[in-house]
Formats: structure tokens, sequence, C-alpha cells
């Protein structure tokens, strides 16, 4: 911290000539230390405070009770669901965010900030009503819930809906990242290839791809986090079959409502190591990505 | 839409069109727009009962007011936080710096849970606010901490991109023509910021209102008193009356459109604003 030359008191005064203070640009020390004061104790106590109660609780009957809860048939159950879930979601909005970050990012048309505000749409919706969509088309007095019961389809209170509640939430994060960095790389890179004579499908595999890399797995990263701890939506079309439906974020809930505390929270654990690991997976990436823009600008 | 009007050599234009257009009204435009019809379903003056009953005007105001009180307290903490981390250099900069993203990353049951435990009455916190006669958890005051939580990086990060680039010859000028340090904030770095600002509001208001996971666990849930619309979403579609659920939804949906395109209008006055005085 540089120290200022004038009293506080002084500084504040409004009268006192700038030229009074060695640097025009900082605040007196007082105001500095109040601001930097409130700055970590509102994170302290709203952030930190509630990841670290996650592991204290976890972890407060012992080692042992701790991996029993994990251990425990419905968690592993619970677990593997949430893998798949996420594995199926973040594979369609990969592949999704590509194509569509081609189509919007390469090309000049009309209506295109219309349609980027109708792929955010999901930002903006209540992750309930994600879930309410699905209800009113596959429940059973939705719009095709009777077709479904007579074929014997089951959607809602199922896997698929699971799958296309958690799609329909993390739908934006790929294609948000790979806009705007395709858009500042420009298609000089693509046409000149193109007309040396390579493939559309080649010049997206040996041009494209290796410039957007970093940006797709930051997108893929935010994704994930999203698709494995989405709980609003994907509690709505559930159903909370025990052992069959429930994802992480829902055996949260039913253990913390029968009062298993220390089961409820060494799940939470997990989940909020998940929200560590992609922190710091996201803060390397931000990094790389940051190294990509020097190296084209030059 | 017409085809790509500037001549690009690229291909796969119709392609990749094609397939974004079908899969993005397939998987989001269809189901959005199921809400609308559904609600056809009710005539006006059933629907206009559904939402105007006092329990589901109730738990419309604790939703949104709550989440305009709380992104107002991140507004002013945010740009306290902001200022700090871009400003000053402070043992511990960049964990706390990276620390502002938890609340992005945590899944919401589990910040649910925990902000929770920490604010009963036997909680780290609970404890000493009980002792203060401040009740924070299952009272609309616990679902306002929750709704701060989660908005926290909202303002924060759309501010502290503009507040880094922000030009410091500016603040200098300001300051050789003989404005206080206070007057070159209030006058000069402030009205720069204001479009970021407004934005940030917008976000982590809309984020508050449609908030679902962090707030159940400590809003206890009373009818009334403590009940967040979307949970009344919730409880209507248990009770199978969709129609009513998806009326509440569309209010939901519409009355927070309505608020972030007159936030963007906010924003971009002040953006041309802010482009006229610099």
């Amino acid at each position: 911290m540089t120290i200022a030359t004038a009293d506080p008191a002084l500084a504040a005064d409004a009268s006192i000539a700038p030229l009074a203070r060695r640097d025009s640009r900082t605040e007196p020390r007082l105001v500095r230390f109040l601001v930097i004061g409130f700055a970590l104790t509102f994170l302290s106590v709203f952030v930190v405070l509630p990841l670290v109660l996650v592991f204290s609780e976890a972890f407060s009957r012992g080692v042992g009770f701790y991996l029993a809860a994990l251990g425990d048939p419905e968690a592993l159950a619970a677990i593997r669901l949430t893998l798949f879930t996420a594995a199926i979601s973040v594979t369609l909005n990969l592949v999704f965010g590509i194509i569509a970050a081609w189509a919007i990012a390469k090309f000049e048309f009309r209506g295109k900030t219309f349609l980027t505000t109708l792929i955010d749409l999901p930002f903006s919706v209540s992750p309930v009503i994600s879930g309410l969509v699905f209800v009113l088309l596959f429940g059973a007095q939705g719009f095709f819930g009777p077709w479904l019961m007579v074929h014997g389809v089951h959607i809602l209170f199922a896997v698929p809906a699971i799958v296309l509640a958690t799609s329909f939430v993390t739908f934006p994060f790929v294609v948000r990242e790979l806009i705007p960095l395709m858009q500042e790389q420009g298609s000089l890179e693509e046409e000149a290839a193109i007309s040396l004579g390579a493939g559309g499908w080649q010049t997206f595999l040996r041009v494209t791809l290796p410039n957007i890399k970093w940006g797709l797995l930051y997108g893929v990263l935010l994704c994930n986090a999203r698709a494995m701890g989405e709980f609003g939506a994907v509690s709505v079309v559930s159903g909370h079959i025990r052992g069959e439906t429930n994802t992480m974020p829902l055996l949260v809930e039913i253990l913390y409502n029968e009062y298993q505390m220390v089961a409820s929270f060494a799940v939470a654990s997990l989940l909020a190591l998940l929200a560590l690991v992609t922190l710091i997976a996201k803060t390397i990436l931000e990094a790389q990505i940051e190294e990509g823009r020097h190296v084209s600008d030059d | 839409m017409s085809g790509a009007s500037r001549r690009t050599a690229l291909p796969g234009f119709g392609l990749t069109m094609g397939l974004t257009l079908t899969w993005l009204s397939l998987l989001i435009l269809i189901p959005l727009a199921g809400l609308f019809v559904k609600t056809a379903e009710l005539s006006p003056a059933q629907f206009f009962d559904t939402v105007t009953s006092p329990r589901t005007l109730h738990a419309l105001k604790i939703s949104f007011g709550l989440a305009f009180a709380a992104a107002l307290v991140n507004l002013a903490a945010g740009l306290i936080i902001v200022w700090a981390l871009v400003r000053y250099r402070f043992p511990g900069r960049r964990i706390f710096d990276a620390i502002v993203d938890i609340p992005f990353a945590l899944p919401t049951a589990v910040a649910g849970i925990a902000l929770t435990t920490l604010f009963a009455q036997s909680g780290w916190l609970g404890a000493p606010l009980a002792a203060l006669g401040i009740k924070v958890a299952f009272t609309p005051l616990g679902i306002f901490f929750a709704m701060i939580f989660i908005g926290i990086p909202f303002v924060v990060r759309t501010v502290q991109p503009v507040l880094i680039d922000l030009d410091v010859e500016v603040e200098e000028a300001a300051a050789c023509l003989g404005a206080s340090r206070w007057q070159t904030i209030v006058r000069v770095i402030l009205p720069s910021l204001t479009p970021a600002i407004l934005t940030g509001f917008a976000l982590a208001f809309a984020r508050a209102v449609g908030e679902y996971g962090s707030v159940i666990f400590i809003a206890g849930n009373l009818p009334n008193v403590s009940e967040i619309a979307p949970l009344l979403i919730v409880i209507r579609l248990s009770e199978f009356r969709y129609a009513d659920a998806t009326a509440i939804a569309v209010v939901m949906l519409v009355v927070s459109f309505l608020i972030i395109f007159v936030l963007n209008r906010l924003q971009r006055w002040a953006q041309t604003r802010s482009l006229a005085v610099n």
C-alpha cells in the first residue's frame, strides 16, 4: 500500500488544493482501509463462511461417517444420474454451441441481435419455470401427455425430462463464450484456408477449432458446473423417485429435510468441491484465453 | 432470415443456421410458447382471479420486492468490492477476486442449506444475531440474505472490467482542474460506470426474482409471510393446478421482461450520456 501524504481529515476537505497531495488518484488512508475492510468482511460473511460451513458440517462426525454417507446406495445412484445427465446435456450444448456460433459469428444477417437474445432466454427465466414448461409438454395434463401415456413412453418424472430440463437451463453457456471470441478473431484465416483449397470441415478442424479451443473449454466448464448443480428445474420434473430420479442436488434436499444433516452436507461437499475445482480451472483458462488474444494480436 | 448479406467465401451458413433455428425452436421456443398456450386455457376473469388472489399477490410482492432490495444492496456492496479489488493492493486480493464467483459456481441447493445452517438460531451467525433479537432464518430477512448471496457476482463482474479500462488521464485532468477526490469520483468516474452498474443491477435482480434453490431452505415458506413466487408455482403443480401455476409463471416472466426492458433503456440512455460527457 502506498502512503498518502495528506492527513485524511484534510484530504476529505474539498477546499484543499489537489496539489497538496502527492497522488491525486487515490483516496486517504482511512478511506482505503474502510473500503478494503468492508469488501473483505462482506465477502467473508456471505461467501466464505457458507462454503467453510459445508465442509465443517460434512466432517462433523468424522471421516468414517462422511465416507459411509457417500457410499450409501442412494448417494451412489444420485452421483451416477448427475454424471449421466451432465454428460448428455454438456455434449448437446457443446455441439449446438459450435454450430450456432459459426452461423452467428462468421456471417452477417438481419435479426442477429434478436437471435442472440433468444439464445440467452434461459438465463432470464426462473429455474422453476424452466422445469414447468416441460411439465406442460409431457405431464398427464400436458400437450403430449395423453399420447405418451397410451404409448407407454416415460419422459416426465423420468431421466429424459431431467436431461431436457438440464439442457434447457445450460443452453446458452457454450454459445455465449464462443460468439465474442470468434467475432474477435474474424474470418480471414478461414477464408485463406478455403481459397487455398481446404474443404469446409477441414478448415473448421484445422483452423477454427485450434483458435477457439480454450474458449470452448471455458464454456464447457461453466456449462458442466451448472448442469451438475441445477436444482430448481430438475426438482420440478424429477418426481423425486428415490434411487431413480434423484440427482445430487435433489438428494441434498431430501436428506436435509429428513434431518440427516451430516449425510446431506456430505453430498453437498462433493458439489462444493466441484464448484471450487471449476473456479480454479476457470482462472487458469482465463489466463490461457488472454494469452491467446495477445498471440493473435502480434 | 435471408442469406448472408455480406459476401464471404466461408461455407456452411445455410446448414448451421438451419440447425441452430431447429434446435433453438425444439428445446427453448416451443416449450416456452407452451406456457402462453396453457394460460390461454383460462378465461381472462379466471386468469385475473388467480394472479390477484391474496396468496399469489403476496408471493409476487415478496419475490419482486426483496429481489429489488437485494439488488440494491448488491449494487452498493458490489461497487465497494470492485473499487477495493481494482484500485487497491492488499494481501489476498487475488483470492478474494476469485471468491466473488462462488455464488455462480456453487449449486443453489448447497448454498441454500449452508446459508440456512449459518443463520439458524444455533448457527455461527444466527446465534449472535438471535442474541441481538434478530431472527434471520425462516423469515423474509432470510430470503433477503439468500438473494444478496446469489447476486454478488453480477454487479462486481459487470463493473470490474469497465473500471479497469477507465482512462486514467480523465481523472488526472479532473484533479488538475481542482476537483476534489470525491468530486472526481462522483462527477467523472461514476457516470462512466453507470451503464455497467445498471446492467449488473438488472442481472442481479432478474436472478433473485426467479431464484429457488438457495432461497427455499432459509425462507420458512409460510403462505402470506415468507413464500416466494417460484415456490407457489411448485405448490400449484403438485396440486395438479397446472393452469394456475402457469398463470403465475406468465406474470413473473412478463413483469421481469418489462423491468429488464426499462433497465436496458436506462442503460442505453446512460451510455449515450456518459459518452457525451467524456
